[in-house]
């Protein structure tokens, strides 16, 4: 497997009467070709902003990309040419977002929208293009795709927006596909239907994910590896079954520790994490975690851990490591 | 629970909101069948959760309880009265032993208002206590819900929205219910939010000793604080039970369905799980579907589930279950 997208010392800052507002604070990974990974985090965590980012999707002012590379296919995304970088975005890296009515035009049928695509990145003709969209939408599963491919997006349920915006980010067959909280605001089922599809998809097509959710449950059904991120940094990060099955971050912990899982036996109360997220304009120096950390130490609160490794290809940035080797998750 | 007292029953109940077409003289064309005969009973100092999608009634069956909308038909019985045939002021007083906790902690707080106002208003509305009184009574409550009696003089916006819940807590608390109907009270927010939240909402039923309706769509929060477990499709309650047995051994093909499709964050135990994906979308609660409302989606479906609506019957002491598979 050869590495598609390297992120080194990628930083976004924005620009606010209130203060500057430190959103990524310098976060570096890698994703090979065809594997599956999951950004999670709780909001404000900077997991959306900073693939935003790498795609330049940031309002500018008050966003500003102010430090790091992302190197895709050998060239900086952050530095390309606005030409080059419309040739990759929708084409060889693809995204769906959250809410598929404002990404979706409301004033034009699903076939324009699709077709907009492939005649613009794939230079196919009208009718090619018509033929090509309904066979995106048959793949995702709309029934009587070709009557439905002249609907307008106010008549599909939200489930089947997100196919529609999952057909549209696949019409150009992307390297990658990134899906920002796409399923958040779905009902469990259908979040459920659109997961598989996900799925089945990268398997047929060999393309790359990165799946943005808040979800722990999400991750550990459809990803390979995990970031795990707080305050614009990442905290732990490594392949999936490494880091449920062995927790070393105490964020990490924390937030596992405040999940009720639907399959515990008994009640045990939910271990809350007192207090809040940091404020991002007055980051404390030291790490972020830190005020609401059960493992703290004295050094804790004035640098910031850089990630080690724990085992393998996961890492985690603590400087009490030690406290969390013996950490089990309680038996359910 | 070691007496099974009833505190609430409901038999029956529909809440169905018309649909009107015309210009000058409006008629009704069909109607939005919300809630469509549900009946169950919710014990003394129990949490009875109920569950369901988008759509399936949940919220509406929660505020059609309270009588904040008029039922269509069906009884509600709040310690052995009926509250359907209650008006104005009978019923204005039986409304102090039964609160809501809503789900947008932004929506649901007066931005005008202080915070002591927001909780000192229904002790205001009801004519409890003197002003001292009801002065002390806004410092207790704060109290309770984990939050400095000095934030009585801020305003709403002031707060983080796990700290606004806690004032709609606080309100929620302050005629000194003995029901509280929860209407997702935890969606809005993030998981470490939510553990506080809930936890809150267990501490103060012990306390208190409380009796909850909880609402929401998140199946592993509503097995955590659960007693009993109701799970609503379109319109109607489909299975009911004690909170272990929905969990290990559900009758009711859509309860499988829903519980399989929950994930689980432990990627082995999502590995050896069995998935039920359920194909297509829930029709439209203005044209449900002939004989049984899940009939478009179920895997089991079989001709009978085409013409005769399954009745809900208990199939075992404390398990009800509507379809014709079971009992």
């Amino acid at each position: 497997m050869s590495t598609l997208l390297s992120v080194r010392g990628l930083e976004t800052r924005f620009y606010t009467q209130e203060g500057v507002v430190h959103a990524v604070n310098g976060i570096s990974y890698t994703l090979d070709e065809g594997a599956t990974l999951g950004i999670v985090g709780e909001s404000g965590c900077g997991k959306s902003t900073s693939v935003l980012s790498m795609l330049r999707l940031i309002p500018s002012p008050p966003g500003k990309i102010t430090g790091g590379e992302v190197l895709f296919e050998e060239r900086d995304l952050l530095k390309m040419d606005r030409e080059e970088l419309r040739h990759v975005r929708g084409n060889r890296i693809a995204m769906v977002f959250q809410d598929p009515m404002t990404s979706l035009n409301p004033v034009l049928t699903i076939e324009r929208q699709l077709t907009e695509a492939l005649q613009v990145h794939m230079e196919m003709g009208h009718a090619r293009a018509t033929k090509h969209s309904i066979e995106l939408l048959e793949m995702v599963g709309i029934p009587q795709a070709d009557q439905r491919i002249k609907d307008y997006p106010h008549q599909f349920s939200g489930g089947m927006r997100q196919r529609v915006m999952i057909a549209m980010a696949l019409s150009c067959n992307p390297q990658i596909l990134i899906g920002d909280e796409p399923t958040t605001s779905l009902d469990v089922t259908i979040q459920a239907q659109i997961i598989d599809l996900v799925k089945r998809l990268r398997d047929e097509m060999g393309m790359a994910v990165i799946w943005i959710t808040h979800d722990l449950g999400v991750v550990a059904r459809l990803v390979e590896w995990v970031n795990v991120m707080y305050a614009g940094y990442i905290v732990e990060m490594g392949p999936v079954k490494d880091i449920y099955g062995r927790l070393r971050h105490p964020y990490t912990i924390a937030l596992m520790g405040s999940l009720p899982r639907l399959d515990q036996t008994g009640h045990q109360r939910l271990q809350a994490i007192e207090g809040l997220p940091p404020d991002l304009i007055s980051l404390p120096p030291g790490c972020p975690f830190a005020p609401r950390c059960d493992y703290v130490l004295d050094r804790c609160l004035t640098e910031n851990p850089p990630l080690e490794s724990v085992g393998g290809d996961h890492v985690a940035a603590c400087w009490n490591l030690e406290a969390t080797l013996g950490y089990q998750r309680s038996s359910r | 629970m070691a007496q099974k007292e009833v505190l609430v029953r409901v038999e029956n109940l529909k809440k169905h909101f018309p649909i009107r077409r015309g210009f000058l003289i409006q008629r009704q064309v069909g109607a939005i069948k919300a809630v469509d005969g549900v009946s169950f009973d919710i014990y003394r100092g129990e949490t009875l959760g109920l569950v369901g999608e988008s759509g399936c009634g949940k919220t509406t069956t929660g505020r059609t309880l309270l009588q904040l909308y008029r039922p269509t038909s069906g009884s509600v019985h709040f310690e052995g009265e009926d509250l359907v045939d209650m008006k104005g002021e009978q019923l204005r007083r039986q409304r102090r032993k039964m609160q809501m906790i809503f789900q947008d902690p932004y929506a649901s707080l007066n931005p005008r208002m202080t915070v002591g106002r927001i909780i000192r208003e229904p002790l205001e509305v009801h004519d409890v206590g003197s002003v001292k009184e009801r002065q002390d009574r806004v410092h207790e409550l704060l109290r309770l819900v984990g939050m400095n009696p000095y934030f009585v003089n801020r305003y709403p916006h002031e707060f983080s929205g796990g700290q606004r819940q806690r004032i709609g807590v606080a309100r929620a608390l302050a005629l000194n219910p003995s029901f509280i109907v929860c209407d997702e009270p935890i969606s809005a927010f993030d998981v470490s939010i939510q553990a506080q939240v809930v936890n809150l909402l267990e501490d103060l039923q012990a306390d208190l000793g409380l009796t909850y309706l909880f609402i929401a769509h998140d199946l592993s929060m509503v097995r955590h604080i659960s007693t009993r477990v109701a799970v609503m499709y379109l319109g109607k309650i489909v299975e009911l039970t004690d909170r272990d047995t929905l969990y290990s051994d559900p009758q009711h093909p859509y309860t499988e369905a829903l519980l399989s499709a929950v994930p689980i964050p432990d990627p082995e135990v999502e590995e050896e799980r069995e998935r039920v994906i359920l194909e297509g979308e829930v029709p439209s609660p203005a044209n449900p579907p002939v004989g049984c409302n899940f009939n478009t989606r179920c895997p089991k479906v079989m001709q009978v589930c085409h013409e005769v609506d399954p009745e809900f019957k208990e199939i075992a002491p404390g398990h009800w279950c509507a379809c014709h598979l079971v009992g």
